[in-house]
């Protein structure tokens, strides 16, 4: 991918959001709507940086009591029992059951704390105005983009089983706190993702080049 | 707008870009959720429990995080981690406790673990066999804070039900066994907790828990025994069954009961000691006031007695037989059974009357005894019971014996016996069964005689069987003697007709007698 290709903000044109049109902004308004598809148009996402970042910070919040509290408890004529992701983790680890497991540590817990760390990483080289590895940095915004939503397989998972295992007296499953808070860390940086505008990924690149190259003339 | 013209001359505002420090209302989602988190761990923090450090003696079924502490069925708390003690010889967990349980964490409140158990017959703890184990808590009084604690080996006994607890000292345990119930008057009033041997090993502590209110009824005078399993005794006295219930023949078991009294007693302090009676009889036994204890040196056989039987005067008990022994005198040759006996009459509820009353108590009995023995007192065995065969050992007198006196410095002295009635009985029955023999012989005489005799008889029928039979087959329709004799009346028959022919024609004509037979003459 070339470093410095020029955007259609170089040019003073707006591309559509919705229906990718390129069309000249509105004279005058700051914000115009597209005529195709009635889009709102902006050039960059507002203050896209800002707001990826009061996600993140809120998404890293609820990661703590995502994963202390409880997401699970069951009840059982023993006694009730309740457990965190991990130890949902930990409990499935067996010779057979280690896949399942695995997929729980990975979906429940990696991908969300990863998610985290990686949209920080975007933001911080965004304000700083790096241009390096911007191909890289596309592709990981692209990963942390497609494979976010996997994460919610958990909050599914343990919902269905709250609605079904109610086999009352003999055992029930009840949601715990944690699950809230596990839920919220999905939706935040899902959220975050896509107040993430990509672009100013490469927009910083070519304000460098542009820079250096008034300093060159 | 004429004005504008006007005020050219006023200076014009700066137009100041404007700053966006405005935060983005987007910061209030962070804002919340650090609320919310905080809101949490502050509830987490205020909520959690104190924590406390568990001794166990084992870690079997113990887990972390798993094994609750439980109290009347609430879980107030939870084992967070065990751990192997550096000698390795316990097991040290810690545990969190709900929130507002540092009143119940004093120096007495007690841990152990509920499992399944089998005391006597009592089954508890079969739930945790699903539910897994769990830490059984019993509140303590004191006052004193405590954090670290010792779990007990088993539930105590007890536990929260009023009642109090005494001991028991016996010399065998019998089949009770921890958990053994405490029965009275048949209704289980407690059980047994623990037994242990003293220390010089010669008795048996039993410490026991008696539930409120039967404890009330324990007074100092309470007699316990031993009511394991079926109390069966064959004595001079006879046979007799004692059992207290179904349970107790199965699990062991003690009973006890206070003697009636006019002026009951206050009921005794805990953990006072009582002796373990046997069985119900020696319990109620009243304790010895005046015991005496007398050597009998028997010649005969003392098959059939036992210690414990009864020493008795005139058919009323004064004393019991204490020891039997044996012995060889080499110079004479002779073996003898020495029979140690207890005699105590006031114990027996004999009146001593006009007894002196002197200082010297000692002296007078030994008098007295004297003037008896010198009256022709002896101690003799009888049998009891016939049935079992047991012997009992009866004072009587009997002054044509030849005297004898009494050695007081032996210790214990012995009573001169008098070896008699059971002999002579024996002697009696041998001789009757000599007897009887003889007659038996006689009997088996005769019968051998009676037995030829019928031997001939049988011979007789035998014979006339057969002249019958053939008596028979001279008589039967178609033998040759019948069939003669037919044709001989037949032919007598006949011979009757010609003779009534010739009569007839004789009367007709008598001449023919003379002349002979005519011609016209025609019958």
């Amino acid at each position: 991918m070339s470093e410095n290709l020029p955007s259609a903000m170089d040019h003073g044109l707006q591309s559509c959001h919705g229906c990718g049109l390129l069309s000249r902004p509105a004279p005058g308004a700051e914000e115009g709507r597209c005529p195709r598809c009635d889009e709102e148009l902006v050039f960059r996402k507002p203050q896209s940086l800002e707001r990826t970042m009061a996600y993140l910070i809120a998404a890293a919040v609820c990661y703590v009591p995502a994963n202390l509290l409880p997401v699970l408890t069951t009840n059982t004529s023993g006694g009730s029992e309740s457990d965190t992701i991990m130890q949902g983790v930990v409990l499935l680890w067996s010779p057979t059951g280690w896949p399942l497991s695995f997929i729980v540590l990975f979906a429940s817990i990696m991908i969300p704390s990863a998610k985290i760390v990686a949209l920080l990483y975007l933001v911080f080289t965004v304000k700083r105005g790096s241009i390096q590895n911007n191909a890289q940095r596309v592709r990981l915004y692209r990963m942390v983009e497609i494979v976010g939503r996997w994460s919610m397989v958990d909050v599914f998972v343990d919902t269905f089983t709250v609605s079904l295992i109610q086999l009352q007296p003999l055992m029930s499953v009840e949601p715990g706190p944690g699950l809230l808070f596990f839920a919220a860390v999905v939706v935040l940086t899902m959220m975050a993702v896509e107040s993430f505008d990509p672009r100013l990924i490469w927009d910083s690149a070519a304000a460098k080049e542009t820079k250096r190259e008034v300093q060159h003339a | 707008m004429p004005d504008t013209e006007k005020f050219s001359n006023v200076p014009e505002a700066k137009a100041v870009p404007k700053k966006r420090t405005r935060l983005s209302l987007v910061w209030v989602i962070p804002i919340v959720a650090a609320v919310a988190g905080v809101w949490i761990a502050v509830t987490k923090i205020l909520e959690k429990g104190p924590e406390i450090t568990i001794v166990f003696t084992t870690g079997d079924g113990l887990e972390a995080n798993k094994t609750k502490i439980v109290y009347d069925g609430l879980t107030i708390g939870t084992l967070t981690s065990i751990k192997l003690a550096p000698d390795h010889t316990h097991v040290i967990a810690k545990a969190e406790m709900s929130p507002k349980t540092e009143n119940f964490l004093v120096k007495d409140i007690k841990f152990w673990v509920v499992k399944p158990r089998v005391s006597g017959l009592n089954v508890t703890g079969l739930g945790t066999l699903i539910s897994g184990y769990y830490i059984g808590v019993q509140l303590g009084q004191s006052k004193e804070s405590e954090r670290s604690f010792t779990a007990l080996e088993s539930p105590p006994v007890g536990g929260d039900v009023p009642g109090r607890f005494f001991q028991l000292q016996t010399k065998t345990l019998g089949s009770l066994g921890e958990g053994a119930p405490i029965f009275f008057r048949q209704i289980q009033a407690g059980q047994v907790v623990s037994y242990e041997l003293d220390k010089d090993g010669k008795n048996l502590n039993v410490k026991i828990f008696v539930q409120s209110p039967y404890d009330q009824f324990i007074t100092p005078d309470t007699r316990f025994w031993n009511a394991s399993g079926v109390d069966l005794s064959l004595t001079a006295a006879g046979l007799h069954v004692q059992t207290e219930s179904v349970m107790s023949i199965l699990a062991g078991g003690i009973a006890f009961e206070t003697p009636v009294t006019d002026s009951p007693q206050p009921p005794a302090p805990a953990d006072t000691t009582f002796t373990l009676f046997n069985d119900r009889t020696t319990a109620f036994r009243p304790p010895p006031r005046d015991p005496h204890t007398y050597l009998l040196v028997f010649k005969q056989s003392v098959r059939g007695l036992s210690v414990g039987a009864p020493v008795e005067i005139g058919g009323i008990q004064i004393g019991e037989v204490t020891d039997i022994q044996a012995q060889f005198d080499a110079k004479t040759a002779d073996f003898s059974v020495p029979v140690t006996i207890s005699v105590d009459m006031a114990q027996h509820g004999v009146k001593l009357l006009n007894f002196p009353k002197s200082e010297d108590r000692a002296a007078d009995y030994k008098r007295i005894m004297d003037t008896l023995v010198a009256r022709g007192l002896r101690a003799e065995l009888k049998t009891g019971n016939l049935i079992s065969g047991s012997l009992l050992v009866t004072i009587n007198f009997y002054p044509d014996e030849p005297p004898a006196t009494m050695d007081w410095s032996q210790v214990p002295v012995q009573l001169p016996t008098k070896s008699g009635q059971l002999e002579a009985v024996e002697d009696s029955v041998a001789g009757l069964i000599k007897n009887l023999n003889k007659t038996v012989t006689n009997l088996d005489e005769t019968v051998s005689g009676v037995r030829g005799t019928l031997t001939n008889a049988d011979k007789l029928l035998t014979s006339s069987d057969k002249l019958m039979g053939n008596a028979n087959n001279l008589i039967a329709p178609d033998s040759a003697l019948n069939a003669e004799l037919n044709n001989m009346l037949q032919q007598g028959g006949d011979a009757a007709q010609a003779l009534r022919v010739l009569l007839d024609y004789l009367e007709r004509h008598p001449e023919a007698l003379i002349r002979g037979k005519t011609g016209e003459a025609k019958p």
